[in-house]
């Protein structure tokens, strides 16, 4: 219980700390954006102005810490403020279009990355006197090394442009009907080279982390002990060693989602997919500083979500923790 | 130690690869100028040549006579010299050729200069960003590690904190709100989100090592802490901290090559990322011209292996049970 509650406390913590940062960064910032923002649009209309100066806290003579307050209010409230670029739409309605896109993507994509770099580290360490198995690490260490992006950029080139196999961008067909069969067929297809660019590169992480991990484990004396009673193989592999190789995975696997949805987002701007990512390409390059900031403060808040859901997973998983947290 | 540690990583095949791999990027961007055929943001060759022989005229302006014994002549000269000026504009969006090796932008500089010059810019600030990522967390690893109690507390809860902030999109908001563009500022923004990790894995070491015997008997012999620390745990750490050096140098040369591709960085500098950013933006990708895309992510990922390999290499050393039986 005292282990749950730290964690709960450590992630009370963070998502403080992120709807603060949030807040603080373009005050702490040199050079003044906002002052640098609305010299550099003129033909603004009155009232995206006073967006704008809401959003930088130039409309008031209130003390920062005043402003902090009302901040904090407005954040648990679900108002974000009002989008610049796609004015006078709010944040909070902007990010409800892109959200099931990125949520499906990503989502998809981390589950079939997780399980199976997790079932090929298991075979790779198992089998790592062949050649095979040095070949598949050496490869997906050196394919991590790609820029997501890059990779996006290679697959776009070869698969849509010279093959012509899939779409070069976008989410979905717009000449299909919206939710019939013809239209879930073309987000299969638009959906198909985005997800293989963060699969790939993501795959790397877990065959080489779970590889490590499996490693250690078998040169542990029960796994000898096991070996000498004469189990069978199988059962040694999947119960003795997989099982408490794992473990380290399961608690990597929250700090290895920010990564993941890192390069999700990086791919979704590639891709031109309409997700958070591409939203936030496109905040980016309108210096649309309110987008920017609800679209960061998801994204940290489903990632804080998901690593406190992890620790929780391995209290459930892990002896150690659960009797000895008692 | 430090001449031992270096030699098992000549021995070892896999780093021996990527310390070749890594020097041959180091030489290039050393030696940028005398590689690359042109100036990167050149878009024109002109040579200038001069015609004939220069032809003198003289033209007598006055002449005066003040007495017999003196003359007075007032005269004036023009040389004139003729020379021709070619200037031979590079194609714009040109396939590879003899004279462009990997053809040319939308701009019409030259390719292949770009990307040896862009090495120098990718290379300075990933390995800068290395530097100073492992200089900031070996020393908050050391602090926390070492001295413990509240020192240590503050440290490592400040590090989980920031362990779990997904790094990238708070790199691309900062770098959203910073109005200079340069080196120093990319090279800070990657710097400040990549610590995070690097410190909690340095600091478990210092804690495994200040456990170890000889550092027990050295401070029970009442030596300095200074001593303690910079003679007996750091030596130790080089290992864990050069992989750490090199981990962090890849994060940020991808770091900076997608905040470049995004258009955070300065645009106006040549480097990898920046090359992607422009055949980006001119649709290189959909008229084929894949001598623009491809080269630059094949060297940051060349690059990226060559620290792998060598990380691979120090963990075998420091870890046996990874070693092949």
């Amino acid at each position: 219980m005292k282990y749950f509650l730290r964690k709960l406390g450590l992630l009370a913590f963070t998502l403080f700390v992120s709807v603060s940062l949030n807040f603080f960064l373009p005050r702490m910032m040199p050079g003044d954006p906002a002052r640098a923002l609305l010299d550099k649009m003129e033909n603004l209309q009155p009232e995206q102005l006073d967006t704008i100066r809401a959003a930088f806290g130039l409309d008031t003579d209130d003390p920062v810490i005043v402003q902090y307050g009302r901040y904090l209010r407005n954040t648990l409230r679900g108002d974000l403020g009002t989008s610049f670029s796609r004015f006078p739409t709010p944040v909070s309605e902007v990010m409800r279009v892109a959200l099931p896109w990125s949520i499906g993507l990503m989502g998809l994509c981390t589950i079939i990355s997780f399980s199976l770099g997790t079932l090929i580290g298991i075979a790779a360490a198992w089998r790592r006197e062949t050649k095979l198995a040095s070949a598949t690490v050496g490869f997906f260490s050196f394919v991590r090394s790609f820029p997501y992006f890059w990779l996006g950029l290679v697959f776009i080139y070869f698969f849509a442009f010279r093959l012509r196999a899939f779409p070069i961008g976008g989410a979905y067909s717009v000449d299909a009907a919206r939710g019939g069969a013809a239209w879930w067929l073309s987000v299969l297809r638009h959906g198909a080279l985005p997800a293989a660019t963060i699969v790939v590169s993501s795959l790397g992480a877990w065959i080489l982390t779970m590889r490590n991990n499996m490693i250690n484990v078998l040169a542990e004396d029960y796994i000898t002990v096991a070996m000498a009673k004469g189990l069978p193989i199988r059962r040694i592999k999947s119960m003795y060693a997989a099982k408490n190789a794992i473990l380290p995975s399961v608690t990597g696997f929250a700090m290895s989602l920010g990564f993941v949805i890192g390069g999700g987002l990086v791919t979704e701007m590639v891709f031109a997919y309409p997700g958070i990512g591409y939203m936030l390409y496109q905040a980016v390059n309108a210096k649309d500083y309110p987008l920017m900031q609800a679209i960061f403060l998801f994204i940290a808040v489903a990632v804080l979500i998901a690593n406190f859901a992890a620790d929780v997973a391995v209290m459930i998983l892990d002896p150690r923790v659960r009797d000895g947290a008692k | 130690m430090i001449k031992d540690f270096l030699k098992t990583l000549v021995s070892n095949r896999k780093s021996l690869v990527g310390l070749c791999l890594l020097g041959f990027f180091v030489l290039v961007a050393a030696f940028a100028p005398l590689i690359a055929p042109y100036e990167p943001k050149i878009d024109r060759l002109e040579t200038v040549a001069e015609l004939g022989e220069p032809s003198l005229e003289e033209e007598i302006v006055s002449e005066d006579y003040p007495s017999d014994s003196r003359d007075v002549i007032v005269y004036r000269s023009t040389t004139t010299r003729e020379y021709e000026k070619t200037v031979d504009y590079f194609p714009l969006r040109a396939k590879p050729s003899a004279e462009h090796p990997l053809g040319t932008n939308h701009a019409g500089n030259d390719l292949f200069s770009q990307l040896v010059w862009g090495t120098r810019v990718s290379l300075t600030i990933g390995l800068m960003t290395g530097l100073f990522v492992t200089a900031l967390s070996l020393t908050l690893a050391l602090l926390s590690g070492y001295l413990g109690g509240v020192v240590d507390d503050v440290i490592t809860f400040l590090t989980n904190v920031m362990l779990v902030i997904p790094g990238l999109p708070l790199m691309i908001v900062v770098a959203a709100y910073v109005t200079m563009k340069g080196t120093l500022p990319i090279v800070l923004i990657l710097g400040l989100t990549g610590w995070p990790y690097p410190t909690r894995l340095l600091r478990s070491q210092v804690l495994t090592l200040k456990g170890r015997d000889f550092v027990r008997v050295s401070r029970s012999l009442g030596e300095r802490t200074s001593f303690v620390v910079f003679r007996e745990i750091l030596p130790n750490m080089i290992s864990i901290a050069m992989a750490e050096f090199f981990a962090s140098s890849m994060a940020a040369i991808l770091g900076e090559a997608t905040l470049e591709f995004i258009g955070l960085g300065n645009v106006t500098v040549v480097s990898w990322g920046t090359i992607l950013f422009w055949a980006q933006a001119n649709g290189a990708l959909l008229s084929g011209a894949w001598w623009w895309f491809l080269p630059p992510g094949i060297c940051i990922a060349l690059v990226g292996t060559s620290f792998v390999l060598i990380n691979f290499a120090i963990d075998e050393i420091s870890n046996p049970r990874l070693r092949k039986r």
